[in-house]
């Protein structure tokens, strides 16, 4: 009774996993057939009639730009979460250690940095950035740390706070200065949370749509949201081949990621969600 | 030891604070400033008073966006967080293959917002078409859309949030109960439920600041149509900061007026279920 219950179980949650993966493939279905069928007949498998081998994926290659836009988002995620890892881990460290009213103050405003919900700056945030000339990829990386600082910090702060102080007592006896021990000792032990802080991070900084929009020089650098969102807001006839292909080359780096460093991901969110 | 690293301060916390200034502070306290002035970019800001206050509430498009966002919130907090805890429960069972489910539950997380949401209107209108009609053509199918996108999105999300708080229940817990007598709805409610608080405080405040503060999805699902009805807060303010001449000032107060709604929700939401929390 037991084990036919369990095969049921999985039977059920194998057709709910197929319901749950069906929209990607749909969309793969689709980024092989001729423009002018996609929206007439999303669900039917290509046909000889219609099927177009990889045309829409070189179109929006060629056309679209479309793998600039994966090489400069791939330069936004990893600067950032580098910068964003480096300088907060830092300024966390900094703020536990170095108790004055001034590191409380620190903590409590990165605290409510997290709620505030991205309308708010958008305005103010695109102006000051302009102005400062931060309206390139690299300045982004400074936005991006700044507006990335309060989750990074305070995720950082709790893990400090659990970590004995007597380790690094030691090594400043033995001589070490503050840099010294910071990177020789205090990093190591952050290990499990810098990768937890970096997965967050990078999630958040690949999927990002309207930041970088508002930030950057548009017609010179787009990201993969970017490409797409133009794609489909322009004007006119709406290319839906090469937006299948951008989709599906959209989500492949992704799945490819995930499969690989899954273990990874998902504990990093569920000590992100729980630290939260 | 504190002495010694105190001097320190320009290398360990300059950087941080000076792009957390440039990328937060400044901005946020001269949105505070602008949403009391007419103005088309920062340096032409003139004091106005209240007037854009006033504005806002005389503009219909808001208090509509702000009813759909929270009947939204509310649809979505409940639909998410019920199959979510029901999939971690059933996932935590000796089933064979959770880890394949489990995987394949969460990776719609990973997708950015713009591309999930013109994955579901191509198969949302492949749907629709068949009766004469599109996502951006009637309200309740756009509100529906996007409830079943975010439900897509997030499930996976919460459950593992969940899986992690039912795994740091101790099974002496579950035992004692049973031993006691108590049967298995008896142990969900009084054992489970009690010792999921914490997990279950977290996935609901993540639940409805997110919906609140939903964008990407929006914009790319319905893009507001048909006519504004099914704008959502945040896409509310960005089409009167870029979609309407003059209006930026009507913008920011809007700006102010959703950040403040959403930081009381946020708190009133965290003592209602922190004050449900157990102590182990």
């Amino acid at each position: 009774m037991k084990k036919v219950k369990g095969i049921l179980a999985t039977l059920f949650f194998t057709v709910i996993s197929l319901i749950f993966v069906s929209p990607l493939f749909i969309v793969l279905m689709n980024s092989f057939k001729k423009k002018a069928f996609i929206s007439l007949e999303p669900f039917n498998m290509p046909t000889s009639e219609n099927f177009v081998g990889f045309d829409n994926f070189k179109e929006a290659i060629t056309k679209y730009d479309f793998i600039k836009a994966v090489g400069w988002t791939l330069f936004i995620t990893v600067g950032g979460v580098l910068l964003i890892l480096l300088c907060c881990s830092m300024c966390a460290w900094y703020i536990t250690r170095v108790e004055t009213k001034i590191t409380k103050a620190i903590y409590l405003l990165c605290v409510f940095s997290m709620v505030i919900p991205f309308q708010m700056v958008m305005f103010t945030l695109s102006g000051t950035a302009d102005s400062l000339g931060l309206n390139t990829p690299w300045g982004l990386l400074i936005v991006y740390l700044g507006f990335g600082a309060g989750l990074a910090v305070f995720m950082f702060c709790g893990f400090v706070k659990s970590i004995p102080i007597e380790v690094e007592e030691a090594a400043m006896i033995d001589g070490c200065n503050p840099i010294r021990t910071y990177f020789n000792i205090v990093i190591p032990m952050m290990k499990p949370t810098i990768i937890s802080v970096g997965i967050l991070e990078a999630m958040w900084i690949w999927n990002d749509f309207l930041l970088p929009y508002l930030i950057l020089d548009i017609k010179k650098y787009k990201t993969i949201s970017i490409v797409i969102q133009y794609m489909k807001g322009s004007y006119g006839r709406v290319d839906m081949g090469a937006i299948m292909a951008c989709l599906i080359m959209a989500v492949i780096p992704v799945i490819v990621f995930y499969l690989c460093c899954q273990k990874y991901i998902i504990k990093g969110v569920a000590a992100g969600a729980v630290k939260g | 030891m504190e002495k010694a690293i105190k001097k320190y301060w320009p290398i360990f916390v300059l950087p941080t604070m000076a792009a957390f200034a440039i990328g937060f502070v400044v901005p946020f306290l001269e949105g505070i400033y602008l949403s009391f002035c007419k103005f088309t970019t920062i340096k032409d800001a003139k004091f106005v008073g209240i007037s854009n206050y006033i504005e806002v509430f005389k503009d219909e498009t808001f208090p509509h966006s702000f009813g759909f966002t929270t009947l939204f919130a509310i649809v979505t907090l409940l639909l998410v967080n019920v199959l979510a805890f029901a999939v971690a429960l059933a996932l935590t069972q000796k089933i064979k293959g959770t880890n394949i489910f489990r995987t394949i539950f969460f990776m719609p997380n990973l997708i950015g917002g713009i591309v999930l949401g013109y994955i579901w209107q191509l198969i949302f209108d492949g749907i629709f078409s068949r009766f004469d009609t599109a996502l951006k053509l009637n309200e309740t199918l756009g509100f529906w859309g996007l409830v079943i996108l975010i439900c897509w999105q997030q499930i996976g999300y919460m459950m593992i949030v969940y899986i992690a708080g039912l795994q740091a229940i101790p099974d002496s817990l579950r035992e004692a109960a049973m031993i006691d007598g108590a049967n298995k709805v008896q142990r969900l409610v009084h054992v489970t439920i009690p010792n999921m608080m914490p997990s279950i405080t977290i996935c609901t405040f993540l639940t409805i600041t997110n919906s609140f503060k939903l964008f990407d999805q929006n914009l790319s699902l319905t893009g507001g149509e048909p006519l504004h009805k099914t704008e959502m807060l945040a896409l509310n303010i960005y089409q009167t900061f870029y979609g309407r001449v003059g209006a930026e000032g009507i913008g920011q107060a809007k700006a102010v007026i959703f950040f403040l709604t959403v930081v009381v929700i946020g708190m009133f939401q965290l003592k209602l279920t922190r004050s449900k929390e157990v102590q182990q």
